[in-house]
């Protein structure tokens, strides 16, 4: 056994309202910069829909993760000769206009135009030419709130093994939101492709990074990883990813987008894993085994033996305290309410989810659906969301864990309610589920209140106790890019023989209107 | 010094120096600058085609010219004549130049008319292709009267233009060895050499980059923050 501590993640989609303040907190900080106009470390997608970059979900197409080959674990794209071979030319590279061609607005236009009888547009502009764009086609949010005809996003890989030509009528209609960030994984696909070694798993938190000087750009990461959360920045050369804001979880802050939420969806908590045990959780021949094999690694953080081999590991004592009290383990194991998302990818991925539920309310008091013995809460299998279009998303098509924990969170508000109308809790309900009243409190105080210090348990980095190796930093200036102090508007000025940035990002600045 | 002394006696080792020094100092200061600077993201298409035989035909020219003009003489006398190493050199020069060619043809056009690549496209980035493909087409050229030579069983110009470099390599350069090879030769090694010169300034560095290290690599990295001193 060797005991690795993970930052892990859990969205509870049950209460995402889609307002993409995560991606425009995450953009702001981490991905403003030329070269990146494009790239959206979290993204939130519309479900069901064919998400960012168009269907990243379809392996068959993009030949992300892993699959097993003849028994063997191997990158579905092919391993370390066909990397080599494909070097020149990356067969799966997906293009600019699969994520979207980055615009900004002429706005300076709607200032500046001189009197006339039509109204002045700003027209777009592309960030990348520089010049007037005729037409948007696609954006990172293009099927916001199910925007665009059925047929479009009926091409969604969830709906597999669904009739989904019912769900074409407005009164079956479903929807979810579902942000999405780089998972962290315990079996990165982007880290075994990278053929120059540039990418790696960080062992004191897990989080995947991309050495900046070490990447040469063979663009393989891109390719490899199943959820498309790499991007390449055309401007650098070199690849980017979500960083897990490092230097916020470093001082035990929550990253940008988890502490933004404003539902309160985003839980983040330590979970210990077994580093020797990674390929038999990655390995089983039933995809639909996956979703246990990994939890089967995550260890019990009170568990003597565990906390014993931790400290061994040199895990701190503070990062085994912040794992008992962990949101992520208690609704991934203790509950069983959070799943891994599309663990057929066999990357092992860390952002885990709590399916949403959708009643109909109207329906209801209709006596239109069948309801639980309260005659409120309706029945999970009677939900507006096909369960199997969750569990192809988030259990490899396995409907039983969904079920599950959609009957646990029912059964939750089923006895909250039993409480604030009859004063006590309702035993019944919750022993259908297997739920105590203990545990039924914490759930409802985890997922309905939501505290900042439920919500967020993350240990500092103890950084005052690093011991660093002065010599590698010599000669290194911090966070610019290059050997400039930033890669901004002063990046190339300064003379150098070697390329520097290209020209400037093309943002129509002229605010004030022109001298008559 | 003569036009023919400087550039076949000193330009050589000008351009080898230049190549040296300016990779190391751009590897040693200039990490974030070290990299391949694919555009294939902002087009991809045709892109397999194009780059794939580009860099096919390129590495099969260098390591033919590594091979052909480096090995000792004796050693290719041992394999094949004279004449015969001539014409390996001209057939095996002849197909990867041409799909060098075509390549280059292929991303200089999509580099100077794709408005995408164009936009994103530094001076050096046109030029570099441009001057390849202005070399390539130099070499292929070369065939014309290399063949012609062959054919009359005439190697004299192809062991002056070996021993010229062999002589450049072995640091006892001697320009008068090639002063009467035909013109087109010595535009050629011009345009090769200066390759060498740019290469510092260019994306070419990331031709030291080929991470054949991948191959013997475990898959997953680990790193620790944690310098553990003993």
């Amino acid at each position: 056994m060797k005991v690795r501590a993970q930052i892990a993640m859990v969205l509870n989609l049950d209460k995402c309202i889609g307002c993409h303040t995560c991606s425009v907190t995450c953009k702001n900080i981490w991905s403003n910069r030329k070269g990146v106009e494009y790239a959206w470390f979290n993204n939130v997608e519309s479900k069901p829909g064919i998400g960012y970059p168009k269907q990243w979900e379809d392996q068959d197409k993009w030949n992300g993760g892993w699959e097993k080959k003849n028994g063997k674990l191997e990158l579905k794209a092919g391993g370390r000769a066909s990397k080599l071979v494909n070097l020149f030319a990356n067969p799966d590279m997906p293009e600019i206009d699969d994520y979207y061609e980055p615009f900004d607005f002429d706005y300076p236009k709607l200032q500046n135009k001189s009197l006339s009888e039509a109204c002045p547009t700003a027209r777009p502009v592309s960030q990348i030419t520089g010049k007037p764009m005729e037409k948007i086609h696609w954006g990172p949010n293009w099927e916001d709130d199910l925007a665009g005809e059925f047929e479009a996003r009926a091409k969604d890989k969830n709906f597999e093994g669904i009739e989904k030509q019912m769900y074409k009528d407005f009164e079956n209609t479903f929807h979810m939101y579902l942000p999405r960030l780089c998972n962290h994984c315990l079996n990165p696909s982007c880290v075994a492709s990278c053929p120059s070694g540039a990418m790696y798993k960080r062992e004191e938190d897990g989080a995947v990074l991309i050495d900046q000087d070490k990447c040469r750009g063979w663009r393989m990461c891109v390719s490899a990883c199943p959820y498309k959360k790499i991007y390449y920045n055309w401007e650098s050369g070199k690849s980017e990813k979500c960083i897990m804001c490092y230097p916020r979880i470093e001082s035990g802050m929550p990253m940008a987008c988890a502490e933004s939420c404003v539902g309160r969806i985003r839980y983040v908590g330590v979970i210990l894993y077994d580093a020797d045990r990674i390929s038999d959780a990655a390995g089983p021949d039933d995809e639909q085994d996956l979703y246990q094999s990994q939890m089967d690694i995550f260890l019990d953080p009170n568990d003597p033996e565990v906390i014993k081999q931790a400290l061994a590991d040199e895990v701190p004592q503070s990062w085994i305290d912040a794992a008992q009290k962990s949101p992520v383990y208690k609704m991934a194991i203790d509950w069983k309410i959070a799943f891994p998302i599309h663990p057929e990818f066999r990357t092992l991925p860390m952002m885990w989810y709590v399916p949403p539920l959708s009643p109909v309310q109207s329906q209801i008091d209709q006596g239109n659906l069948p309801t639980e013995a309260d005659g409120v809460i309706p029945k999970s299998e009677a939900l507006r969301f096909p369960v199997k279009y969750l569990a192809n998303l988030l259990t490899a098509g396995d409907e039983a864990p969904i079920l599950s924990a959609l009957n646990r969170m029912l059964a939750m508000r089923s006895n909250q309610r039993t409480i604030a109308l009859e004063g006590h809790t309702n035993k019944e309900v919750l022993d259908q589920v297997g739920l105590s009243e203990e545990e039924a409190e914490e759930m409802y105080q985890m997922l309905g209140i939501a505290n900042y210090e439920d919500r967020f348990v993350i240990p500092t980095s103890h950084e005052e106790l690093r011991q660093e190796d002065p010599y590698a930093f010599q000669g290194q200036n911090g966070f610019a890019a290059g050997n400039t102090s930033s890669n901004g508007y002063d990046a190339s000025s300064g003379f150098t023989l070697f390329p520097s940035s290209r020209k400037k990002t093309v943002i129509p600045i002229s605010i004030v209107p022109p001298k008559k | 010094m003569t036009l023919h002394n400087f550039i076949f006696g000193a330009y050589p080792y000008l351009a080898g120096t230049i190549f040296i020094l300016g990779s190391w100092i751009r590897f040693d200061r200039e990490q974030y600058t070290w990299k391949a600077d694919s555009s294939q993201l902002l087009s991809n298409k045709n892109m397999r085609m194009a780059s794939n035989l580009f860099h096919v035909g390129i590495l099969g020219i260098f390591f033919g010219h590594m091979f052909g003009m480096l090995l000792p003489h004796a050693w290719w006398q041992m394999i094949a004549t004279d004449v015969q190493h001539q014409w390996i050199a001209i057939y095996a020069g002849g197909v990867f130049g041409i799909m060098c060619l075509i390549g280059a043809i292929m991303l200089f056009w999509r580099r100077i008319s794709n408005p995408r690549v164009k936009a994103v496209s530094r001076t050096r980035d046109t030029f570099i292709i441009g001057w390849l493909l202005v070399t390539v087409t130099l070499g292929l050229s070369t065939i014309f009267v290399s063949s012609g030579h062959a054919a009359h069983g005439d190697v004299s110009s192809m062991i002056a233009l070996t021993e010229w470099v062999k002589s450049v390599a072995t640091l006892s350069v001697n320009p008068n060895l090639i002063q009467d090879v035909s013109l087109i030769f010595k535009i050629h090694i011009f345009f090769g050499m200066t390759v060498f010169l740019v290469f510092p300034f260019t994306r070419l560095v990331h031709v030291w980059s080929i991470p054949l290290s991948y191959i013997t690599r475990p898959y997953q990295i680990v790193r620790t923050k944690h310098v553990r001193m003993n």
